[in-house]
């Protein structure tokens, strides 16, 4: 249903600061896969999300959505199809308005918004039953600002706005980063809900080699612009966490040697 | 008295040049010069259909529509071209200098013998009470006309206000409260955040404008210069209105424009009335903003310092 089609895309070319983000990814993701991934700093996961939601335009490749390329789309209207909660819990919510008036924003997604009011009372109703299953209280203060709320409350909120209408696609991008471990675990866990319920095709950046073991049915690990590894299936569900700490070993000791060198010695002893 | 009353009224039709400014300012954080230019547009477009036998209402309309042209250029500007907000509104600014000329012929309309909004008040309170009647307020002897003049002003805004509230309240309101607020956000919710700027900055002109056509048909002219300065004068209101009514929702935000600009105009007239030189009057206006914007940066830091030193103690 997601094709990424050798997508390139370099930062300030042809200055001291370029730098080349993505020097061709290929993935292919099925209807309702929830794929997981994974790499060091710096090495395109964020921007690869940021290509399939249209952020900036590629430099070459495609991003095919249901048979359709969306790469020349703009963001907002891609916006139509993909649910998104970014890393920094500031990213996703207006902080000076109200929980409703965020709720009924993400409720709007992709569709026309007129002149109509935007807040019925019989919508203020439904956002208690949604806000409800969190546990956190929040139905109790639909009227307060975002910004007072803490970050995992709005990291929740925001996964609640990005799937109250079902997102042809999910993005999570380290979306419990900013988040202390036990707050973390529960955003999670509302993640891994929302997802199987609404059987939500997904991809979702973490650093977490215990989360990508645990959740989703495919791993993807990045490095320096590219697919490094790619698991399903029976594959991915043997991947130990063990497993994933090697192979991150072995690309840092294949970043050690000089690409040059490499080329040198690869001649004398292949 | 007289004085007194005169002052709220200005003070009523300014508050449109205060909201317009609220919306750039506040609502989209677009420090959105145009408005020097798109009060003058008003005023001068206004001025012009008037003289030319056009319905004083009508001509105020397209007065609003005029400024709201002018917003969207500056909004397209910015958007279409990535030219920082400060500048596209200069070089609107500037260009509008030379339309306000072309549309005015001369560089001041008389409305003195012309029929404006306000002669149909005058006429209205003539026939109702009788003309060049003087009424008691609070033992003072008051023109009623000037009362009826108030009154209308004083409706006319709260009318605008209402409008506006109720827009910022509906869909396409909120999701342009939400592009002030986090442009990311709501870009990821579908919305076209430059649409948004260019629809917000062209209501700010168009109320900028209205502004403008009001003035110019109370005081009985319009001048190609009554802009300059407009711009920091709103902003005054603005902050004053923050500072007294202390409260973000959005109708006390909207009402507190109107507030200040009354006050703000009062402080003024009183200022003058006590020997201010008029020449003074912008670098007043331009230090009293000046210290209203640094001020509460100050206060923080004092705060501060104040817990750091009972925190040592
Ligand atoms: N807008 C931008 N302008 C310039 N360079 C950028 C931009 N966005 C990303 N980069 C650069 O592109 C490279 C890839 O960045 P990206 O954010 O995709 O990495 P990442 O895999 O998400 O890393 P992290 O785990 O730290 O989030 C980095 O070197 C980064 O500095
Ligand atoms: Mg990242």
């Amino acid at each position: 249903m997601l094709k990424i089609e050798n997508i390139e895309k370099t930062f300030n070319p042809g200055t001291a600061n370029e730098v080349k983000a993505l020097q061709g990814v290929n993935i292919e993701i099925e209807e309702g896969s929830f794929v997981c991934v994974l790499g060091t700093n710096g090495s395109g996961k964020s921007t690869a999300l940021n290509a399939v939601a249209g952020t900036f335009l590629l430099d070459k490749g495609s991003i095919i959505l249901d048979g359709e390329d969306i790469s020349k789309w703009g963001e907002h209207k891609r916006a139509k199809y993909i649910g998104r909660v970014f890393q920094n819990p500031f990213s996703g919510t207006a902080p000076n308005m109200s929980i409703q008036e965020n709720l009924m924003l993400a409720l709007k997604r992709g569709k026309k918004r007129g002149i109509g009011w935007g807040l019925p009372s019989k919508l203020i109703k439904e956002f208690k039953e949604i806000v409800r299953p969190l546990n956190m209280g929040l139905e109790d203060r639909l009227e307060n600002p975002i910004g007072k709320l803490s970050g995992g409350q709005r990291q929740a909120l925001t996964l609640l706005m990005a799937t109250a209408l079902k997102p042809r696609l999910l993005l999570l991008d380290e979306h419990t980063a900013a988040l202390d471990p036990k707050t973390a675990s529960k955003v999670i866990d509302l993640t891994q809900k929302v997802i199987s319920r609404d059987k939500l095709t997904t991809l979702m950046v973490t650093h977490s080699m215990q989360q990508a073991v645990n959740l989703g049915d495919r791993i993807i690990m990045m490095h320096q612009g590219k697919v490094a590894y790619d698991f399903k299936g029976d594959e991915k569900k043997r991947l130990k966490v063990n497993d994933l700490l090697t192979l991150f070993d072995e690309l840092r000791r294949k970043d050690n040697v000089d690409t040059s060198v490499a080329a040198l010695l690869e001649e004398y002893y292949v | 008295m007289a004085l007194l009353i005169g002052s709220i009224t200005i003070g009523l039709i300014l508050a449109l040049l205060a909201l317009g400014i609220f919306i750039s300012f506040r609502i989209f954080d677009f420090p959105d010069i145009t408005a020097e230019g798109s009060f003058t547009f008003g005023a001068a477009t206004g001025a012009a259909l008037i003289v030319a036998g056009v319905n004083p209402l009508l001509a105020s309309l397209i007065a609003f529509l005029a400024g709201m042209a002018a917003g969207a250029i500056t909004g397209l500007i910015h958007t279409r071209f990535k030219i920082n907000p400060l500048l596209a509104g200069i070089l609107v600014m500037t260009a509008l200098y030379s339309v306000n000329l072309h549309v005015m012929g001369k560089s001041n309309i008389p409305l003195l013998n012309e029929t404006t909004v306000f002669t149909w008040v005058d006429n209205f309170s003539a026939w109702i009470s009788g003309a060049d009647t003087k009424t008691n307020l609070l033992g003072w002897q008051v023109a009623v006309k000037d009362l009826w003049l108030l009154l209308f002003c004083l409706i006319t805004i709260l009318s605008f206000c209402y409008l506006l509230w109720w827009f910022f309240k509906t869909n396409i309101g909120t999701a342009m409260r939400a592009t002030g607020d986090n442009d990311q956000m709501i870009r990821a919710l579908g919305v076209n955040t430059n649409s948004m700027i260019i629809l917000g900055i062209a209501l700010s002109n168009g109320f900028i404008a209205l502004a403008g056509a009001m003035l110019a048909q109370y005081q009985g002219f319009a001048d190609v210069q009554m802009g300059i300065g407009m711009m920091v004068w709103g902003l005054a209101s603005v902050i004053i209105g923050e500072a007294i009514i202390n409260d973000n929702s959005l109708g006390f935000v909207i009402a507190g424009a109107v507030v200040g600009s009354v006050l703000f105009r009062l402080l003024v007239a009183i200022a003058l009335r006590w020997g201010l030189n008029p020449n003074d009057l912008k670098i007043i206006t331009a230090l009293f903003v000046f210290i209203a914007l640094i001020l509460p940066g100050i206060m923080k830091n004092k705060r501060k310092r104040n817990l750091k030193s009972t925190a040592h103690a």
